[in-house]
């Protein structure tokens, strides 16, 4: 009897293993995939303590310890990319989603299946799009010969501006921009976790004799607290980032406003790829992946420190 | 919670009708201007309403511009190998992540996870992509770098299968001597048809936009993309106006594409999209309910 068992234990012991090599073969794209995509630049970012050399590679270039990062704050950019990236960053993450609250909770106490639907459908499509095509169509509106804008102020007997010349303007049509291609998508997350909302909440609410406006507050954003605090966080965490394609393609890659355009990321593109300035794309690339970090970490801490369930891990 | 009052709900309606105008109104002005005869469209500007109707700029793009039927083909290629290559490997890394059977799951989550958290950047990733694996002037450049697998998306597909794959059907799938990846094909891949067509939408829709890749990777024309066609458009416009009256300005100026056949091509870019999307539009709000707050 004994013996049986052991013999049926060895074997299930065997079937087990031959269980998990199976399951571990199922993994073995992806692990390559995501070994080379995502973990083998990471170690590569010792590249910003190199004086790169092409012919020598990333490896065999010599080490120049932190030279890169001191010719990068010698110069008036670095200040400015940071402050371009997180300024920019804070606006979008304050306006988008009080846009967004407001959106979701309008759309709870819109009546009608169908204009809720056409509605929810239509607000989405500019997320759909590439910022390739977004700057073809602010083009539209902006270009100084024929762009609409200018084509309506000297309607109105004005002069034409042109607005891809000139730095003041684009504070602001970079947040129109953002807003106009990104507020479908929050509103549409807000709003999942808004119809969520037990309705016994508000029926309660109603009888102590709130009205519309007190319901919102005591009870729909409340609700809400959650999923706001995550996506400000997952945003915060993504501070030091900006999306490529608006700062970069929209303003048609002008090189005369780069003081109120260039991010980052236009930044380190341009050191790659224009500039053969390898040293201070890697230098202020670096700082870019180990700040992102470090502020992901921070701002899921005190998230945990303030109200456990939120953080995110 | 609905308005009871009928003012309300007129003030509300009102408001998400000049919402939905402003998310529309931008497109109508690309769209009517890719209708609009050349001429009038140097005359007036770009404006909401053809003032002359005209078809010339699409009959030109598909008469006598190839690059466009070609850029069209490397598109959908892309976004074909891209797509299923792409469910197929999130799938396949995602399941044994849902396995409490399988000893390295915690392991392996964390190491999915810690990409969300960390990565090199542009600098590293285009060395080591030009450099060790010179995939640059291929069309893997526009399938492999950063696109193929999304951290979000395998979390995503984990969490589905651990809470809509009961063990017990597994288990008793594995007692009738069906192996691992029969399980996965006969029996969590047909339960799975709504996350993987939300992911599908979603890698798909990356794929098809990308000009990222197309910007860092290729320079060889045959390989452009709809997108990579129109950076090179907004590129050339950029170095006419720098380099005016030169003789170089005026090579680049013969490049460039009128004004109304630049706009068709931007309008050619997004049709699929806004064609496709209606009928898939739960899909894509499932997609990011799911996948915008925790995986």
């Amino acid at each position: 009897m004994a013996a049986v068992t052991a013999v049926s234990g060895k074997k299930r012991k065997r079937a087990r293993r031959k269980m998990t090599l199976v399951l571990f073969s199922m993994m073995l794209p992806g692990l390559v995939y995501l070994l080379i995509n995502n973990y083998m630049p990471m170690v590569g970012l010792l590249i910003a303590f190199k004086k790169y050399n092409y012919s020598a590679g990333i490896w065999g270039s010599e080490w120049c310890g932190f030279s890169n990062f001191t010719y990068l704050f010698k110069t008036q950019d670095a200040i400015n990319i940071v402050r371009n990236t997180i300024g920019y960053n804070l606006v979008f993450i304050l306006l988008g989603n009080v846009v967004a609250v407001a959106v979701a909770v309008m759309l709870n106490f819109l009546r009608g299946k169908m204009n809720k639907k056409i509605y929810q459908t239509v607000i989405l499509i500019p997320f759909l799009i590439s910022m390739v095509v977004v700057s073809y169509i602010v083009y539209a509106f902006l270009s100084q010969e024929s762009g609409f804008l200018n084509k309506l102020i000297e309607s109105f007997g004005g002069e034409k501006i042109s607005w891809y010349t000139q730095a003041k303007y684009w504070p602001f049509i970079f947040v129109i921009v953002n807003l106009w291609k990104g507020f479908g998508y929050s509103s549409i997350l807000y709003y999942a976790t808004v119809i969520g909302i037990d309705s016994s909440l508000y029926e309660a609410a109603t009888v102590d004799g709130a009205n519309r406006w007190k319901q919102v507050v005591h009870v729909t954003l409340p609700g809400l607290k959650g999923t706001i605090i995550t996506m400000v966080l997952l945003a915060i965490g993504r501070m030091f980032y900006s999306d490529f394609g608006l700062f970069y393609q929209v303003p048609m890659r002008s090189g005369l406003i780069s003081s109120v355009t260039d991010t980052i990321d236009v930044f380190v593109y341009k050191g790659l790829t224009q500039l053969n300035d390898i040293g201070r794309a890697s230098a202020a690339g670096f700082l870019q992946s180990v700040m992102g970090f470090l502020l992901v970490l921070t701002a899921n801490y005190i998230v945990r420190k303030i109200d456990e369930e939120n953080a995110l891990f | 919670m609905v308005v009871k009052n009928k003012s309300g709900q007129i003030a509300l309606n009102i408001i998400f009708t000049l919402l939905t105008i402003a998310a529309v109104a931008p497109f109508l002005l690309l769209v009517s201007s890719s209708f609009t005869d050349e001429a009038t469209l140097v005359r007036d500007g770009y404006s909401f309403l053809p003032g002359k109707f005209s078809l010339d700029a699409y009959i030109y793009l598909f008469q006598s511009s190839m690059k466009i039927v070609k850029g069209y083909g490397i598109t959908i290629l892309v976004t074909l190998i891209g797509t299923v290559l792409s469910v197929l490997f999130t799938t396949l890394f995602a399941y044994p992540l849902s396995r409490k059977e399988f000893p390295f799951r915690y392991f392996f989550s964390f190491f999915v996870f810690f990409t969300m958290l960390f990565n090199g950047g542009l600098v590293p990733s285009y060395m080591m992509w030009t450099q060790t694996f010179h995939i640059k002037n291929t069309l893997w450049a526009l399938i492999f770098p950063g696109l193929l697998m999304n951290g979000f998306y395998i979390i995503m597909m984990r969490s589905f299968f651990n809470a809509n794959i009961p063990d017990a059907l597994v288990e008793a799938a594995r007692i009738d001597g069906c192996g691992e990846y029969g399980i996965l094909w006969k029996i969590v891949l047909p339960l799975s048809k709504p996350m993987m067509a939300t992911i599908s939408l979603m890698v798909g829709l990356g794929y098809w936009n990308d000009w990222m890749n197309s910007l860092y990777y290729i320079t060889d024309e045959k390989l452009f993309s709809i997108q990579a066609i129109l950076n090179t458009i907004i590129s050339n416009i950029q170095f006419l106006q720098s380099s005016q009256g030169s003789s170089v300005a005026s090579g680049a100026a013969a490049d460039l594409p009128s004004v109304g056949i630049r706009m068709a091509i931007a309008v050619i870019g997004i049709l699929p999209i806004l064609v496709i999307y209606p009928f898939f539009q739960k899909y894509f709000v499932k997609g990011i309910v799911v996948g915008g707050v925790k995986g």
